[in-house]
């Protein structure tokens, strides 16, 4: 049970209807890291989660949690696994701590230690001060932090989180992502993160995967993913010369291997197949001009998302996999 | 503290666990929709309309049977039974005011439907279903608690009104009950529960199975309606369609078919059905509720029916309401728990 992989899907498949929401996904998370699930709405991503929790079984394949299987050994699952979904629920005319106090009666802990326990968690995740107001008119940043005092109840070795980021301003943000650290760092937690606002995701995950359509199309570290794209030959480069005349573009448009020149103000983005810095810098320096900033891009997940994304939307058919979503959008509706 | 350690001691403490888990699980939500109910504005609408009805009813049934007993004194002609009168403080109204057996008939549905009619619906707007399913508890729970919780808000309302309606009548009229009046009684009262909890899982259902609380709402009340007031005419006009009353040759024939299409599909309905076993229990003259030929009255005596035979009579209405209700029940269960529960 010491397995270094907590989390484990194996071929794990969920069609609805003619839309495959999840094909066959292999994924393992290590046990204590943060994993960031990125990617599109309608990507599959809380289809996944919802697979994990054994709120819905998959078509094909399985998922493991701690060695125990999502579908069948799902009480198992829950009790190790903490689940907060996006646009998390309160009831809204019982308080904070009304509401912990619920959860903790139906994870049978016992009535002594319940609130002790609810007090220190209250104290973690700083909601002290509103514990006693009802749920109601909290904001959604207090929501979603009394959110993770519900999911620590329990005191799961995995917690899931879904679009956890979604609608908080910058502050709450950034408190929310340090709270999510700290779990992983000082308690060891695994989390599991599903966003598709990655500069968020990108501070606080060990390792990203990358979903569309359905499909991992890339996972690992952020660093790894920046090489891995590096290696496949896509180099964006902003450099901001004086003066910016059209013989530097010139010059720009003969170099090998350029796929695209854009000029944003003073400055140009290229895009490459080939590292260009030391011939441009060269070029530069021997023409009199004046290098005012040159940033070679690829290294943020921005980028590798949009490499990624574009490469998989390039070999779908595309218009295909739009209205399939669309159906799938209403088709949930509807229901 | 849920760690799997290794060992033999596991699978012990494991089901030990599980056994638990449903217990406490059940208990939790159990107080939990108790106390929501029993704090939520509705409830205290429903709670005043059933305790003005309560009092409604009982007036009515004392002036009912106040001015019953004197017309008897002033007018040799106008008979007035004096037996099971306790019973005639349910049955009897006055004036305009209808007898407590027919309010609750009427107005006991809606008891149920406003308890049940957004209990999945809501908590899945609400994204707090989303949180509760992720809990460790069986799915279950969260729908057995949801219904046992209204179903004994319902029991301690229906019990407690019916016993105030009879405390209020000994009180102001001085009628005296025996104790097969009691039983009677109870038993009367026990069937209202069952038919209540009938409305609660018909909302129940539709919570489960509609997106808004109002579709849910509004479907319960058209059903409600549709059982109340259309079905009898529905009944009559199929029963007319297949056994033609409109000659003389043709009554000669179809009359007793007709009468018995037009009852059976009537006693498909709840409401039918609950009135007729209330009418059975409350009033012990009545001996039949199907058609009676001349030559089975022969040699009949005019008595009551003993408690016995009133409940041979509502048996199977006892058995049809149940398993309406469970009808009802199952598929919202079945419903619920192969459902996927998403945020919204």
């Amino acid at each position: 049970m010491t397995d270094t992989m907590i989390i484990r899907t194996e071929d794990l498949t969920k069609v609805y209807g003619t839309k495959t929401a999840v094909n066959h996904l292999s994924l393992e998370i290590r046990r204590g890291e943060i994993f960031g699930l990125l990617g599109p709405n309608g990507a599959g991503k809380t289809t996944t989660i919802l697979m994990f929790l054994g709120l819905t079984e998959p078509t094909q394949g399985r998922a493991l949690i701690d060695g125990y299987d999502c579908t069948r050994q799902s009480m198992q699952v829950k009790r190790i696994t903490g689940y907060l979904p996006d646009n998390v629920g309160f009831y809204s005319d019982m308080t904070g701590r009304e509401n912990l106090r619920f959860t903790a009666r139906l994870n049978g802990i016992p009535e002594k230690e319940i609130d002790p326990l609810i007090d220190s968690l209250l104290e973690k995740v700083g909601m002290t001060y509103a514990a006693d107001q009802k749920t109601g008119t909290y904001s959604k940043g207090m929501r979603q932090r009394l959110g993770i005092a519900d999911v620590l109840i329990k005191d799961p070795e995995v917690i899931i989180m879904d679009e956890p980021t979604l609608g908080l301003d910058p502050e709450g943000m950034r408190d929310f992502l340090n709270l999510i650290k700290k779990l992983s760092t000082e308690d060891g937690k695994t989390i599991l993160v599903s966003s598709h606002q990655l500069y968020q995701i990108q501070q606080i995950c060990d390792r990203v995967g990358i979903f569309v359509d359905g499909s991992l199309i890339a996972c690992g570290g952020i660093s790894e993913l920046g090489s891995q794209i590096a290696a496949r030959g896509h180099y964006t480069l902003e450099i901001e010369a004086e003066p910016c005349d059209d013989r530097f573009l010139g010059y720009l448009g003969k170099l090998e291997g350029i796929n695209g020149i854009t000029k944003e103000g003073n400055t140009f983005v290229i895009s490459s197949s080939e590292d260009l810095r030391s011939d441009i810098t060269r070029f530069l320096g021997t023409h009199d001009y004046k290098l005012m900033h040159m940033h070679q891009k690829g290294g943020d997940l921005d980028e590798i998302y949009r490499v990624y994304f574009e490469e998989a939307e390039k070999e779908g058919d595309e218009g295909d996999a739009k209205d399939g979503s669309r159906k799938y959008r209403f088709g949930r509706r509807g229901r | 503290m849920q760690k799997t350690a290794a060992g033999s001691t596991v699978s012990a403490a494991e089901e030990d666990k599980r056994r638990n888990i449903r217990y406490h699980s059940l208990t939790a939500l159990y107080r939990k929709e108790m106390a929501d109910h029993v704090t939520s504005k509705r409830f205290i609408i429903i709670l005043l309309l059933v305790i003005a009805m309560t009092i409604a009813s009982v007036y009515g049934a004392v002036t009912g049977i106040t001015s019953a007993v004197k017309n008897a004194a002033i007018d040799p002609k106008a008979s007035f039974d004096a037996s099971y009168m306790f019973l005639k403080l349910y049955t009897t109204g006055g004036g305009s005011i209808p007898s407590y057996m027919s309010l609750i008939a009427l107005i006991g549905p809606f008891i149920g439907l406003i308890l049940g009619f957004d209990s999945i619906n809501a908590e899945k707007n609400s994204g707090t279903l989303n949180r509760l399913v992720s809990q460790p508890i069986y799915r279950d729970s969260i729908i057995i608690g949801k219904f046992l919780a209204s179903m004994t808000l319902i029991a301690v309302m229906v019990l407690s009104t019916g016993i105030a309606v009879g405390c209020a009548g000994f009180l102001t009229s001085g009628i005296k009950p025996t104790g097969e009046e009691i039983v009677r009684v109870l038993i009367f009262l026990i069937y209202t529960v069952i038919y209540i909890c009938f409305w609660l899982a018909m909302a129940l259902l539709f919570s489960v199975f509609t997106r808004h609380a109002a579709t849910s709402a509004l479907a319960s009340i058209a059903l409600w309606l549709f059982f109340a007031i259309f079905m009898s005419l529905l009944a009559g006009i199929l029963a007319n369609a297949a056994y033609p009353v409109n000659t003389e040759y043709e009554q000669a024939f179809n009359s007793l078919n007709n009468y018995n299409l037009n009852l059976n599909l009537n006693r498909i309905s709840p409401y039918y059905l609950y009135s007729e076993a209330a009418s059975v229990l409350m009033n012990p003259a009545t001996r039949a509720i199907n058609a009676v030929s001349y030559t089975q009255l022969v040699g009949a005596l005019s008595s009551y029916l003993s408690l016995g035979q009133s409940l041979l009579l509502v048996w199977p209405h006892l058995v049809g309401l149940l398993a309406l209700t469970f009808a009802a029940f199952t598929i919202s269960y079945v419903g619920f728990m192969r459902q996927e529960i998403r945020g919204n």
